[in-house]
């Protein structure tokens, strides 16, 4: 019997661990990759060329970010790499088995897989507030990613505002980098960090360095300042300062070029979906997310998750999860087992689910935030739609869930499908409707995941 | 569970079905319309938007005239903007027996009152200077147009709810049934009685008829439909071609709309899903008709789920075999147009008996001695 086709896709800690294993297991697995190079968004890497001192890149993440980047270096003859190269399509083929439609350096390109491990990643969650379409504002996400692969900053004076562990992160590569931060603001209160922080320390995990920065204001010339409230970017015609209410009610006002500014994190799952995995509704983020067992298997037989995909739980986790995930294919394969490893690693996450749970409720979902939005805000930006279209188009016409408002107002209708959207505009039709917010669905993924050209490049 | 009586059940939520009830309302019944998911969510909703006359069957022309002078009205009467813009439709030519093909139609159509202008290549490339080389002449049919099909049936169920009709969304129907002097159906959550029953359950429109005897061979048509991010305004009409195997239009907030060919459709789950292989054909051939749109980046494509009939026309009409029952079903992947007028028809069966339009074409029993399956293939205008 041939040996079954596995396709990962993503290339970061998830789909690397998975590679790994399955490297080892002589499977030689096709690693599909939307970047240039191994790593993913939490360890991307510079164009080679541009490379700057892991320290400076990442913070206190470097010496993981090294291992996984000589990891991907190590794997590079057993793996079919495939970098640059956007799984935009997934359909079930006959009699099983996968079609990856993929648009790569050489054009479009169908690629046929056995076996699906699909790994992700996220993207930062975002939600409008005043002056967050203006140019200058980035998400914390994509402010990394100027720092990682381009070795910018993203503004000369910048202001940060999250609410997630994703804050302190930025904050310390930034300031480690040299860059001028001007304010570093965590819009869920610091109440819940020190409530949180026991359960936090007993993990030894990077992440908890940055809840520890946070609470001991340990980022040198910029504490970060937590349990703010409406925040607005002010400007013209860009960035010029950010406002701000402190957790006392007093408001300020910080001049600034750049601000970056996301809420946690939403899993990229539009892939299981095209695959047609069945998803559920993660009450404590709050977004719905294809299911998995604690092995990575979906609902759906040859089709695996691993990673922030598929649940967050941030870069360790996904190491784990893409070893664990790659262990349970091959058992499923028939390979021999190594009941050890499996319970090594069923252990760690077990330990990890905890710690997830605590650095969730040191960062609690930022209700005042929605509840704040205004009627004239844009909620989708590709389509301009405002918050007040879509409360009237959920009392007015009947918008019962999101697909349905989608179709009535074109929110998620454009560019960007949804992804920068889609939770705001559900949180606000749910609040609207005054509804739970799973009550009112999610928007149908559908082909392609991110655009595509007309004509495929020559 | 809900228990409802009322003069008319419709069985469908699409624009046919919710424009009927709204005309049903306005003649004074009283009318409980069952819809599986949400009003105008399927075939009605996620269609091309086209609203065409040309191309049609002729049988169809009488329904489709009289259906393109209620668009006129219709945001009004909706009190809502449907989007319906008359641009002309224009159907391309790729060959010289593709333009005779076009003079015989433009001919046939003028006996039903419909003028179309045939052009030649350089008339054509007068006014559209960016079609592409292939095309060697073209019809137009000024008063045919588009519209935005995801908001048309919502607004006619608003309406009809407005007027006092009974619209259940999330109640598939489980069963129906004669019963003494009228009907009980069983939907999810809601049981009506009625003495009236309209059948406008689109790809399941067969299955409803076989309740009541009546042989109906429908088959689920899937178009497969991609969508450009918004461009620039370029393409001044809705296009179509000889053959069919290609469709498209600008929308007024500039995204082109494009279809042509088959996606997949489970008529089990009620899903219809595009396929790669031809959105990406249907890409490339809007590429030999349009070379300008080489730059454009395709965002999303979709599909839904149609009736479609073994000959291409709908089945309107009262049943074969049980009084009181209508059927509109079946239009084959070009039924939007004709929807509000089926509306007004279906309205005018139940109340009358009988129609201003002429349906012998349409009725059911013309599949009375089919036999066997029917699996549909080719290329269907859309």
């Amino acid at each position: 019997m041939p040996e079954p086709r596995v396709a990962i896709v993503g290339a970061g800690p998830a789909g690397l661990r998975a590679a790994q294993v399955l490297a080892e297991a002589s499977l030689r697995p096709l690693l599909v990759d939307e970047g240039h190079r191994a790593g993913g968004q939490i360890y991307r890497r510079p164009p080679p060329g541009a490379e700057r001192p892991a320290a400076a890149l990442y913070g206190f993440e470097a010496g993981r970010a090294q291992a996984l980047h000589d990891l991907a270096d190590a794997l590079a003859p057993r793996v079919d790499y495939r970098p640059g190269t956007t799984v935009w399509g997934i359909a079930p083929r006959d009699p099983d088995g996968f079609d990856l439609e993929c648009l790569g350096p050489d054009g479009h390109g169908r690629i046929a897989a056995d076996r699906l491990v699909l790994a992700t990643g996220a993207m930062d969650r975002t939600l409008p507030f005043p002056g967050w379409t203006l140019p200058g504002v980035f998400t914390l996400g994509a402010a990394q990613i100027a720092l990682k692969a381009q070795g910018m900053a993203i503004g000369r004076r910048v202001a940060l505002v999250g609410a997630g562990p994703l804050l302190p992160l930025v904050a310390h590569q930034y300031a480690k980098a040299g860059a001028t931060v001007v304010a570093v603001l965590d819009v869920t209160p610091l109440a819940a960090k020190v409530k949180a922080a026991p359960r936090l320390a007993a993990v030894p995990a990077t992440l908890a360095k940055g809840v520890w920065y946070t609470m001991r204001g340990a980022l040198r010339r910029q504490p970060v300042r937590s349990g703010v409230r409406a925040i607005a970017v002010e400007g013209a015609a860009r960035v010029e300062a950010l406002a701000f209410e402190d957790a006392a009610g007093r408001r300020h006002r910080v001049a600034c070029d750049a601000v970056g500014a996301s809420f946690g994190l939403r899993s990229e799952a539009q892939a299981a979906d095209l695959a047609g995995c069945r998803f559920a509704f993660e009450p404590v983020t709050r977004q719905w997310q294809p299911e998995r067992s604690g092995q990575g298997r979906s609902s759906l037989p040859h089709v695996y998750l691993a990673g922030d995909g598929s649940g967050i739980g941030g870069a360790d986790v996904a190491e784990l999860q893409g070893e664990r995930t790659a262990l349970t294919l091959l058992a499923d394969l028939g390979r021999p087992r190594d009941p050890a490893r499996e319970a090594h690693l069923d252990r760690r996450l077990a330990r990890q689910a905890g710690f997830r749970a605590a650095l969730e409720a040191a960062y609690p979902y930022p209700h005042h935030l929605v509840e704040g939005i205004a009627d004239d805000e844009i909620v989708c930006r590709c389509e301009g739609i405002t918050a007040g279209a879509i409360r009237r188009t959920a009392t007015e016409r009947d918008a019962s869930e999101m697909n349905r408002l989608k179709a009535l107002t074109r929110t998620g209708m454009g560019r960007c499908q949804g992804r920068v959207c889609g939770h705001a505009a559900a949180e606000i039709l749910a609040r609207t409707l005054d509804v739970p917010v799973e009550t009112v669905g999610r928007l149908r993924g559908q082909a392609p995941i991110k655009p595509i050209p007309l004509r495929e490049p020559a | 569970m809900q228990r409802l009586t009322v003069d008319v059940a419709i069985i469908g939520g699409g624009t046919a079905a919710c424009a009927a009830a709204v005309a049903l309302r306005e003649a004074g019944l009283t009318v409980a319309v069952l819809e599986k998911r949400l009003c105008g969510g399927g075939a009605s909703g996620v269609n091309f938007g086209g609203v065409r006359q040309q191309g049609r069957d002729l049988a169809e022309l009488p329904l489709s005239r009289r259906s393109r002078v209620l668009w006129d009205g219709l945001s009004a009467k909706l009190s809502e903007d449907v989007g319906f813009e008359a641009t002309g439709h224009i159907k391309l030519a790729r060959s010289e027996s593709d333009m005779a093909v076009l003079e015989a139609y433009a001919r046939d159509a003028a006996g039903h009152g419909l003028d179309l202008q045939l052009l030649g290549p350089n008339a054509l490339r007068a006014e559209m200077p960016w079609l592409g080389p292939a095309v060697v002449g073209a019809s137009l049919s000024p008063t045919d147009g588009q519209a935005n099909p995801r908001v048309v049936g919502p607004a006619f169920a608003r309406l009809a709810r407005r007027l006092g009709a009974e619209v259940c969304e999330h109640a598939p129907v489980r069963h129906a049934a004669r019963d003494g002097a009228g009907f009980t159906i069983e939907a999810e959550g809601v049981s009506v009685r009625s003495r009236h029953l309209v059948n406008a359950a689109g790809a399941y429109g067969g299955t409803v008829a076989g309740w009541f005897g009546e042989a109906a061979p429908v088959a689920p048509l899937a178009p497969n439909m991609v969508v450009t991010e918004p461009l620039a305004p370029l393409v001044t009409r809705s296009i179509g071609v000889v053959g069919g195997d290609v469709y498209l239009r600008q929308t007024r907030r500039g995204n082109v709309v494009l279809g042509g060919g088959r996606g997949t459709a489970d008529i089990a789950d009620g899903l219809a899903r595009p396929v790669a292989a031809t959105s990406l054909g249907a890409m490339g051939k809007t590429l030999t008709l349009i070379p300008d749109l080489a730059h454009a980046q395709v965002i999303r494509s979709w599909s839904g789920l149609d009736g479609e009939m073994p000959d291409h026309i709908p089945v309107i009409g009262p049943s074969g075999t049980t009084p009181g029952l209508v059927h509109a079903f079946g239009f084959s992947g070009h039924g939007f147009q004709l929807g509000p007028v089926v509306g007004e028809i279906l309205a005018e069966l139940v109340t009358t008996g009988r129609s201003a339009s002429p349906l012998h074409p349409f009725r059911i029993e013309r599949f009375a001695g089919w036999r066997g399956p029917f699996r549909s293939e080719g290329e269907i205008e859309h």
